[in-house]
């Protein structure tokens, strides 16, 4: 069943030790993919797509000619962390959060840290993420990053790294809750036998976080979608109804006396709170963007008098800049007074002359990203990299140091997946979600994204990634 | 509610009607070209007449052959009123408002779409075989576009709760139902006779029946008159208050669904869409059969297509627009 090349060296599979013996918290697993064997996994996996196809889990894809809506491929093999990790990692996000939304809080108010030279002024000024609106605004209970999606992956040796904090809109979770739906009709012995933390209770989490955000008794709840076009609508709608709010677009809205109401068969209604699934500036005309066409004007004016509240807050985006990340650790000690407890991946600045350097000297062994991208644009991976685009991208580097980073290859760990009826390694990460409301809850697990070609390291859906389950054993 | 979601819905529903009222059309007359073999080519273009589509019909196909104008009313993507171009809006219209629905519906409209999408695939690469037209396994299509469309109601009406999001869902069916009615009806009008001394002949007759069927109106009708007749026919179509594709029903339950969706009780200021359903239901209920005759039959649909549209800008107007 497996595929005889199936070990590798060098790399960390979440299934096999480097001896090839069957680690603890898969031997369940893997003996009951034994003793279906393959032709009965190709089936089961077969009827698990079919159910994502009838449930309508897509995501839209933008040809040149047609858009087409595609499922996100899935595989039926899960992705196992055992507890004793999980409990590690769950404190490492926590502090992780704590630490940015202090760090946030600090930087739209006092500055300490940049009076205090932690970090320079011209970073800072710098990031594109950083919005001057937004600076003096208190938000509900000084809390700015309601919803992290965090990028976490493991190194060649196996220890966990977080190599993105995606404190803007992160995706995904939807995934997380339908794949384990799946995966019930799936593998029901293996949930019967195995004592797997549930997850689809994250909508009602994310509803009292929600609602949390108000003083009102009953506040009225929206998620703001950017419409039925946008990449991850399907999402968008999915939490609306899995919560219970309504589902509004920019064309719903109105804001009177910096109130922000929507309009209903019975006339206009106030919104409390609004879950928007819309990029800072594209949010409202009047303060940021003049061109968008999606946004609301006046809203950013509603949210800093208080009459609305906005998760996440707008201004996060300038956590998520890649040399800012480069900071987390110190940032962490500096408002905590603690070491982080996942480590980040070591970062070359490239505005740093030295790192320039070894940068430009070294392409062919980095990963090299732009400063502000996302979803796996903007970037170069070396070693997969030819001549010809390292010295196209040295030049890009080169033209604007200040918006490049660089990180060492990371060799991301390998799970045992089904590539038509052959079970090869491929490379994952993995996506925790997690809600700051009146405490920290992180989903247990999150979203294990495999990067399906031979080898490649990009787990982006975008660029041929799909998606596993990813279980978390409570003991 | 929300407007956009309202008027979502309201579509939704009256493309699925659509959908279904087409695939009715489409019988008939396929029922009809099955009994009478001979000359009848020369029948499928009333029924372009009959929906109203005439104009992009010509543009579009030189002959009105069966096989073009099934092709036109089944499969066509760019006849805004074929089934396939129904469902895809209907199922369109469905995602912007998925977490109004229920997920049974959703399963239930997205599994009808596949149907179709798929069905229009395996079609066309029969059709470009054989040139043949669809006739091989038109009814089995037809009859599944059907049970789909019911089986979609089914869901609807047993799985999301009965408030605005369904009220406004009975509105955009029956206001389609309605008209589509009207449609069946005239059939008749436009589907010509061989000579006037066919009136009343088995000919006339079997048309008449097939046109009842079509509306899934011979078993009712069967029960309530002895024998099939044009009059009673148009009676049982336009005036019974019971059964449920008949304009009068269709009135009523758009009567009560516009109550519940204005939120006035009985004698508070009701709205423009409210004020012309009631009014026109009153006006048709002292009606009867041989004035509407009197009338014209054709003309009288006319006029009840037109009420029809009026009363769908009204709702438009006070509930989608604001």
């Amino acid at each position: 069943m497996f595929a005889n090349d199936y070990i590798t060296e060098n790399v960390y599979d979440e299934m096999f030790s480097s001896e090839g013996y069957p680690r603890n918290s898969y031997s369940a697993l893997k003996s009951k993919m034994e003793s279906l064997g393959g032709s009965e996994l190709v089936k089961r996996s077969s009827s698990a797509e079919k159910a994502l196809i009838s449930l309508g889990i897509t995501f839209t894809l933008y040809g040149e000619k047609e858009t087409t809506e595609r499922i996100m491929p899935f595989d039926v093999i899960p992705r196992i962390v055992p507890s004793d990790e999980w409990i590690r990692l769950e404190n490492g996000l926590k502090q992780r959060i704590q630490a940015l939304n202090l760090f946030l809080s600090d930087i739209y108010g006092p500055k300490k840290i940049i009076k205090d030279k932690l970090i320079p002024e011209e970073i800072l000024y710098s990031s594109s993420g950083y919005l001057k609106q937004c600076e003096g605004i208190k938000p509900h209970n000084n809390i700015w990053i309601h919803i992290t999606g965090t990028d976490l992956v493991r190194d060649g040796l196996g220890s966990f790294h977080v190599l993105e904090d995606n404190l803007r809109c992160p995706s995904g979770v939807s995934y997380v809750l339908e794949n384990r739906e799946v995966m019930k009709r799936t593998f029901p012995e293996l949930f019967d036998k195995l004592q797997i933390k549930p997850v689809y209770d994250y909508p009602f989490h994310l509803r009292s976080m929600l609602e949390n955000l108000s003083d009102e008794e009953n506040p009225v709840i929206a998620v703001w979608t950017p419409g039925v076009f946008n990449s991850a609508y399907y999402e968008h709608s999915f939490l609306a109804q899995k919560m219970g709010v309504y589902l509004v677009e920019g064309s719903d809205l109105v804001v009177d006396n910096y109130k922000v109401y929507m309009k209903t068969t019975k006339g206009l209604k106030k919104i409390d709170v609004i879950y928007r699934r819309i990029d800072d500036t594209f949010m409202d005309p009047e303060s940021f963007r003049p061109d968008s066409l999606l946004g609301v004007k006046g809203i950013f004016e509603a949210f800093k008098r208080g009459n609305v509240a906005l998760a996440n807050a707008p201004g996060t985006g300038v956590a998520d800049d890649k040399v800012l990340y480069s900071f987390v650790p110190e940032i962490i000690k500096y408002y905590l007074g603690e070491e982080a407890i996942i480590p980040n991946v070591p970062t070359y600045l490239c505005s740093r002359e030295k790192d320039l350097k070894y940068v430009l000297d070294n392409i062919h062994n980095l990963v090299v990203k732009a400063a502000n991208g996302a979803g796996g644009y903007g970037m170069i991976i070396g070693p997969k990299a030819s001549k010809q685009e390292q010295e196209e991208f040295k030049l890009l580097v080169q033209e604007d140091p200040r918006n490049y980073i660089a990180q060492p290859v990371l060799n991301l760990s390998t799970v045992p997946t089904l590539i038509q009826d052959k079970i090869e390694a491929r490379h994952v990460d993995l996506r925790p979600f997690i809600l700051y409301g009146k405490d920290i809850y992180v989903m247990p697990g999150g979203l294990t994204r495999v990067a399906l070609r031979k080898g490649s390291l990009v787990v982006n859906s975008s660029q041929g990634g799909g998606s596993k389950d990813t279980w978390v054993l409570s003991s | 509610m929300l407007s956009r979601v309202a008027e979502s819905v309201f579509w939704l529903n009256r493309y699925i009607e659509r959908a279904e009222n087409y695939s009715r059309f489409i019988d008939v007359n396929h029922q009809l070209a099955l009994d009478i073999s001979e000359d009848f080519s020369n029948q499928w273009m009333p029924l372009v007449y009959t929906t109203g589509d005439a104009e992009l019909f010509s543009k579009k196909y030189e002959h009105p052959t069966s096989s073009n104008v099934i092709q036109f009313m089944t499969f066509d993507e760019e006849n805004p009123s074929s089934i396939y171009s129904c469902l895809r809006a209907a199922r369109e219209n469905a995602r912007t408002i998925r977490e109004n629905i229920s997920t049974l519906m959703w399963e239930s409209l997205n599994g009808f779409f596949l149907y179709v999408k798929e069905a229009k695939e395996r079609f066309t690469i029969e059709r470009d075989l054989t040139r043949q037209g669809l006739s091989v396994q038109l009814s089995e299509f037809l009859g599944e576009v059907r049970k789909n469309a019911q089986s979609f109601y089914g869901c609807s009406d047993s799985t999301i709760s009965h408030d605005e999001v369904w009220n406004f869902s009975i509105l955009g069916r029956v206001l389609e139902r309605a008209d589509k009615t009207t449609r069946i009806l005239d059939m008749k009008y436009f589907i010509l006779l061989p000579s006037p001394q066919d009136v009343g002949s088995t000919l006339d007759l079997l048309q008449w029946l097939s046109l009842l069927k079509s509306a899934s109106a011979h078993e009712m009708y069967n029960r309530i008159y002895k024998k099939v007749h044009p009059v009673e026919i148009a009676e049982f179509l336009i005036l019974n208050p019971y059964f449920p594709r008949s304009i009068v029903f269709c009135l009523q339950e758009l009567e009560n669904s516009l109550e519940s969706v204005s939120g006035t009780k009985e004698g508070l200021p009701r709205n423009p869409a409210q004020e012309a359903a009631s009014s026109y239901l009153v006006k048709l209920k002292t009606e009867s059969i041989q004035s509407i005759f009197d009338k014209g039959l054709h003309e009288y649909l006319d006029d009840i297509q037109i009420e029809l549209n009026q009363i769908g800008m009204k709702i438009s107007e006070r509930f989608f627009q604001n």
